[in-house]
């Protein structure tokens, strides 16, 4: 079914009632059926997410299988994956065919996991729309009239419609948990340096994190399980034990109140002016909730949101600049036809082959950190990040989790905002704050806005809680449905295939079972 | 403080992007509006505190200075724009 969670999934495989090759299938049909209207995918290989799903069913058939064996998967398009086209929603790379696998393409290959397709984004992850891709904005799969949110929109469109189980995302300042909560699913972004950066096209290196967008908050533990763990590749992968941050799921420490003694932080911060009505009052009901069966807390101290958007959009640009000098025509991706000398054709390559967004960011960047202006910024903007990382510490001395909205709207319509950078910035108000921290952060599905779009409700914890967090977000969605509700699309692909069944009746009739 | 369209044509040159001269004046009014949010960070007292370059205080790992790349040059050239003899061609750059 359209609606199947990862581990529904990977239970039918384990019992032999599916085999990855007929889930991959069934998913690759829908990706027919519903990417021409999404454009959640850049990237569709059939021939290649089979080849690997028969393979998956090989292991399983020789006894081999672990937890996810088989179940697929789609991948944002910044990760490198070998032989697939891998564009990071750019046309600098509209043809570079990765020589090699990001570190995270390896453990989901490892772990037997076939991919299903390279997903949309916004241009080297710059955006909360999706509609910076050079290849055309994401349609949310709730209202196909607006954004999925981004930058990992096509990731968190596809999960919300049905085209796959599961899928990456990468969070910078907020782009794994804003489309999770505009798209209705469930996202993690991980502690700094829990998931390796190796392969993973750098944006802003130091705030660049790795995370699982799924349905359920336990399929997201069963991702991280995948994708956690010690890389020498990445100079700031930490060196830690492994961890399986699905431990705590099974067991409620008490089922009456099964989140019993967990301190819960509420920032007054994050209830402010920028909040519209439908989503204060979901964050405000869930809260409640979570009052019921916690300790609550009522008031918290955390970093104004403004200021840490000011900080971030100094520091995120300034690193982007020095990353983004890589592209210039030389290696790999676009070159420009016409060029007299070489500026010339660095300077048409990189006017060419960035879009507006992107090359907006390298001239703040590069601004910020030239000669007369660093201290007045880039330095400036490092000291307020000290200060709201305290800011942090702080809290943390007297809460578990910190709660509070993901974004200060739902969904808002194509085109609503993309001639306004300034305005598009602020969707990431709530989220940006935790990456210049390097906090773990979630989003989950929390409510719908009177127009029925989904409302997200952002949990932060302190350094390596994900498996905390996990069990949080587990036991709300046990007492909950809102994750469970069905997206348009993804309701008609579940029809669609309860006809399909309808339809193959007659079939099995000729096989003699009415005789 | 507001960027001059001078300042956009040389941080552009700067930055290696060229700037037709149709868009140095949209550039620079979208490059303001973002230059007015930042300059909120500028009213904090930040006196005293150390600059934090990174999401966690961690020392730079090291690693033996030996050779772990296998040679896959011919990969790696197959999807340059233009190569020659496993060199990678730039126009002239040395008289």
């Amino acid at each position: 079914m359209a609606h199947s969670t990862l581990k529904q999934l990977a239970d039918l495989l384990a019992t032999g009632k599916t085999s990855s090759v007929e889930l991959s299938q069934d998913y690759l049909g829908r990706i027919t059926r519903q990417n021409p209207g999404l454009n959640a995918f850049i990237t569709v290989d059939a021939e290649r997410t089979l080849a690997e799903a028969r393979a998956a069913d090989a292991v399983r058939a020789a006894g081999q299988a672990g937890p996810l064996t088989g179940v697929p998967i789609a991948h944002k398009d910044i990760f490198c994956a070998e032989g697939w086209l891998t564009t990071c929603g750019s046309k600098m790379l509209h043809n570079f065919v990765s020589p090699y696998d990001a570190h995270v393409i390896s453990q989901f290959k490892a772990a037997g996991m076939p991919t299903l397709g390279k997903t949309n984004m916004d241009e080297f992850a710059m955006g909360s729309s999706n509609e910076t891709s050079f290849y055309g904005p994401v349609k949310n799969p709730w209202d196909t009239a607006r954004v999925p949110g981004g930058s990992s929109g096509g990731s968190a469109a596809c999960v919300a419609a049905g085209l796959a189980p599961a899928a990456t995302g990468t969070d910078t300042g907020g782009s794994i948990r804003q489309p999770a909560a505009l798209c209705g699913i469930t996202g993690l972004k991980p502690t700094y340096g829990v998931v390796s950066r190796y392969g993973m096209i750098a944006f802003a290196s130091s705030l660049d994190q790795a995370g699982p967008m799924a349905q359920t908050a336990e399929d997201c533990g069963l991702l991280l399980n995948v994708m956690a763990g010690f890389d020498p590749r990445d100079s700031t992968s930490l060196e830690r034990e492994k961890e399986d941050y699905a431990r705590d799921l099974a067991e409620p420490h008490d089922l009456i109140k099964p989140l019993a003694g967990l301190r819960i932080g509420l920032p007054k911060e994050f209830f402010g002016a920028g909040l519209t009505g439908d989503t204060a009052k979901a964050v405000q009901d869930a809260i409640a909730q979570f009052k019921s069966s916690a300790l609550p807390r009522s008031k918290s101290a955390c970093p104004t949101p403004g200021l840490s958007v000011a900080a971030y959009y100094v520091i995120a640009p300034a690193e982007a600049s020095s990353n983004l000098s890589r592209f210039d025509g030389v290696r790999y991706g676009y070159r420009t036809h016409d060029y007299a000398d070489l500026t010339d054709m660095y300077e048409k390559t990189r006017a060419e082959g960035f879009g507006a967004e992107v090359k907006r960011r390298i001239l703040i960047g590069t601004y910020v950190l030239s000669h007369g202006y660093y201290d007045a910024y880039y330095i400036q903007a490092q000291k307020l990040r000290r200060l709201i990382a305290q800011d942090f510490a702080e809290a943390y001395k007297h809460c578990d989790v910190i709660l509070g909205p993901t974004a200060p709207t739902t969904a808002f319509k194509l085109g609503e905002k993309a001639d306004d950078p300034v305005q598009m910035y602020l969707s990431d108000i709530y989220t940006i704050a935790v990456n210049l921290a390097g906090l773990p952060g979630m989003s989950l599905p929390c409510g719908f806005d009177a127009l029925g779009l989904p409302i997200g409700l952002q949990l932060i914890g302190d350094y390596f809680s994900e498996a905390r967090m996990l069990n949080v977000a587990h036991q709300y969605q046990l007492a909950t449905d809102w994750h469970l509700q069905l997206s348009p699309i993804m309701r008609m692909e579940t029809e669609y295939k309860a006809l399909d069944a309808l339809l193959s009746v007659p079939e099995a009739g000729k096989k003699g079972t009415m005789v | 403080m507001s960027l001059s369209l001078d300042d956009v044509k040389r941080i552009a040159h700067l930055a290696r992007i060229r700037v037709s001269a149709e868009e140095v004046g949209q550039t620079r009014d979208r490059l303001n509006g973002i230059f007015e949010l930042i300059a909120e960070m500028q009213a904090v007292d930040t006196t005293g505190v150390a600059p934090m370059a990174h999401a966690r205080d961690v020392f730079q790992r090291l690693r033996p200075d030996v050779v772990t790349e296998p040679d896959r040059r011919a990969a790696y050239q197959a999807i340059a724009p233009q190569t020659e003899n496993g060199l990678y061609l730039v126009p002239k750059v040395i008289e």
